[in-house]
């Protein structure tokens, strides 16, 4: 199973990597998204993805193994933020390409004189 | 168990809130951010009061014991960090007052500086690597959209750029904390040190804490300051300001907690390569100083040098040097805040960006003109002023641990930074002045009165040294012997 993971988180890293290093900014935001999923799932796999019991207080009957609950915990924090960053970024580029005129990262430079 | 510990990240979030519903009328937002600001400060004091008699203040929240909850940690560094933080703050928000527009104040902006101050306070407080990487993004997110702020065409030019930065160096924080939860299984940062001193110079850990490094060092503006420059300078003035005093200082302040407490076992590899970063950003910050004539850059590139300087300490990795870190830390803040609040009242006065158009300011405006004398002063490092007790003891530290070189890299930059505003100070503000008596801007009292008391605190900084030292010389000893914090939050006997 963490094989499998490894190597879709591989394929999202890659595919993220191409977006980000092209020029029009939509694709980058695309990428960062992309790159998000990516790290998010790479946290769940690094805990190991095991078939344990729950781990709730209380509960009895079950002696284990159990499930690191933790990096779920620290995934759904992680997706809230990157939710809200996006959420800002795609609002950011759209003001951008309406007061700039463009959404190619090559005309944003911003030095004229190289 | 100390509830105030919270109250530096808790307040200002609390207030914020409050101050969106009274969006149209300003007096009253005005009112409320400085009563809180002027509170905040109160806490942080009694805070540090409590710290330095008491020892290591904590707050586990929910009542869940370290290393399994979350918890704060108010020790000597992280206090006196905040401290300053609030100080300068409220100097910017005031300035603001006469600076902003209506609509700026419309525009939430002091929610948003206060939420900005609440994610840099709780950075510097939080013990757990997860929580800085939280408070790291509340601190961005605010930051965010308080450099969009205008919506300028320029504005949102540079803050496209910041923004993506960002986006990528906090994913690569996650990715980090993905390996190193994997590796030791623990995200609280004294058990975090705590596993690493048992597994040793493992080299996986190495490679998580150069991850980390890369993360700080983009934030911070070591090394990997590309971005620095040009987001730096198109914000409004007072948010400018607070950026150059803040925002970097956050991610000196990451390096300086992580590789003191958490990552000391390879010190060879770590601490030689944060020095040789520092010294690289040192002379790079000074070519830029000396290369630009637009007041704004030369200010930012000096932001460079500051942060170059303090890790040098790491370099040197020895009580004194940190005891220095400490102090020049503080004295950078105020001094940085100083001269962005400066450089923009110097643009706002004249309408020009180079210094080179602008000549005799000191005729019109006397007080300002010796405002700058003060802050270059400080920033060289003359006695009387704030840089001098945290260059000494940074030079002595390195000079104990042998670190010739960066020694000399280290004071050579305080010649060039010396040269650079010199210039400055003497096209600009010296000479025939251009600006005739009935063409004078009015420089508010309110804005005068701000840049006075910073320069000030500047002296009293340097002057008072004695007073300080107590304070910073606790947390240089919990800096070098990171088996204090560690006991302090998992409470058991070395």
């Amino acid at each position: 199973m963490e094989t499998i993971m490894i190597l879709l988180i591989g394929v999202l890293i890659s595919v993220a990597t191409y977006f980000v290093l092209s020029r029009n900014v939509t694709r980058i935001i695309l990428g960062t998204a992309l790159l998000s999923h990516a790290v998010h799932l790479l946290i769940l796999t690094i805990g190991e993805v095991k078939k344990g019991e729950a781990p709730l207080l209380g509960n009895q009957t079950a002696d284990g193994p159990y499930t690191d609950a933790l990096p779920q915990a620290l995934i759904l924090t992680a997706i809230v933020i990157s939710f809200a960053v996006t959420a800002f970024v795609l609002v950011l580029a759209f003001r951008t390409y309406k007061t700039n005129g463009t959404d190619d990262m090559e005309q944003l430079r911003g030095d004229e004189h190289e | 168990m100390n509830n105030l510990v919270a109250m530096p990240l808790v307040l200002p979030v609390l207030v914020a809130v409050v101050l969106i519903f009274f969006r149209h009328s300003p007096i009253v937002q005005r009112v409320l951010v400085v009563m809180t600001m002027f509170a905040l400060i109160a806490i942080s004091s009694v805070l540090l009061r409590d710290v330095h008699e008491a020892g290591i203040q904590r707050l586990d929240f929910g009542g869940w014991e370290a290393p399994f909850g979350i918890l704060f940690v108010a020790d000597p560094l992280a206090v006196l960090l905040v401290l300053v933080a609030n100080i300068v703050t409220l100097c910017c928000i005031v300035y603001g007052f006469r600076s902003f527009t209506l609509a700026y104040e419309k525009m939430f902006v002091y929610p948003l500086m206060l939420l900005m101050l609440a994610g840099v306070n709780g950075s510097f407080l939080t013990g757990d690597i997860f929580n800085l990487f939280v408070c790291f993004e509340v601190m961005l997110l605010a930051s965010y959209a308080l450099i969009t702020l205008g919506s300028q065409t320029i504005q949102l030019r540079e803050s496209l750029k910041y923004v993506l930065i960002n986006i990528v160096a906090s994913w690569l924080f996650l990715v980090a904390i993905a390996f190193l939860y994997g590796t030791l299984g623990t995200l609280n940062m004294a058990h975090i040190a705590e596993r690493a001193q048992q597994v040793g110079a493992d080299p996986l850990i190495t490679t998580v804490a150069l991850l980390l490094l890369v993360v700080f060092a983009l934030k911070g503006g070591l090394l990997l300051f590309f971005w620095l420059p040009g987001s730096y300078s198109v914000p409004p003035v007072p948010i400018a300001a607070m950026f150059g005093a803040l925002l970097t200082k956050v991610g000196v302040y990451a390096i300086l907690r992580t590789f003191t407490l958490m990552f000391t076992t390879h010190a060879a590899v770590t601490h030689t390569l944060i020095g040789m970063m520092a010294m690289l950003t040192i002379v790079l910050g000074c070519i830029g100083a000396l290369a630009y004539r637009d007041l704004r850059q030369i200010a930012a590139f000096n932001v460079l040098i500051g942060v170059g300087f303090v890790l040098l300490a790491v370099g040197a990795n020895n009580e004194t040097a940190y005891a220095g870190a400490v102090i020049y830390t503080m004295h950078d803040m105020i001094a940085k805040a100083l001269l962005f609040l400066i450089v923009g009242t110097m643009i706002y006065v004249t309408n020009h960006t180079a210094y080179t158009d602008m000549s005799g300011l000191i005729r019109p405006y006397p007080i300002f003109g010796w405002l700058f004398f003060i802050v270059m002063l400080a920033l060289v490092g003359v006695p009387p002023l704030s840089g001098f007790p945290g260059k000494i003891l940074i030079g002595e530290g390195l000079i104990a641990s042998g670190n010739y070189v960066m020694l000399a890299v280290g004071f050579a930059s305080s010649v060039v930074v010396l040269y650079a505003l010199l210039r400055v100070f003497l096209q600009s503000i010296f000479g025939e002045t251009i600006i005739p008596k009935e063409e004078k801007v009015r420089l508010p009292k309110t804005m005068l009165g701000v840049m006075a008391v910073l320069g000030a605190l500047s002296i009293a900084l340097g002057a008072g040294a004695e007073l300080m030292m107590p304070y910073v010389l606790d947390a240089a000893n919990v800096l070098a012997n990171p088996s204090i914090y560690i006991e302090a939050i998992l409470q058991r006997e070395g």
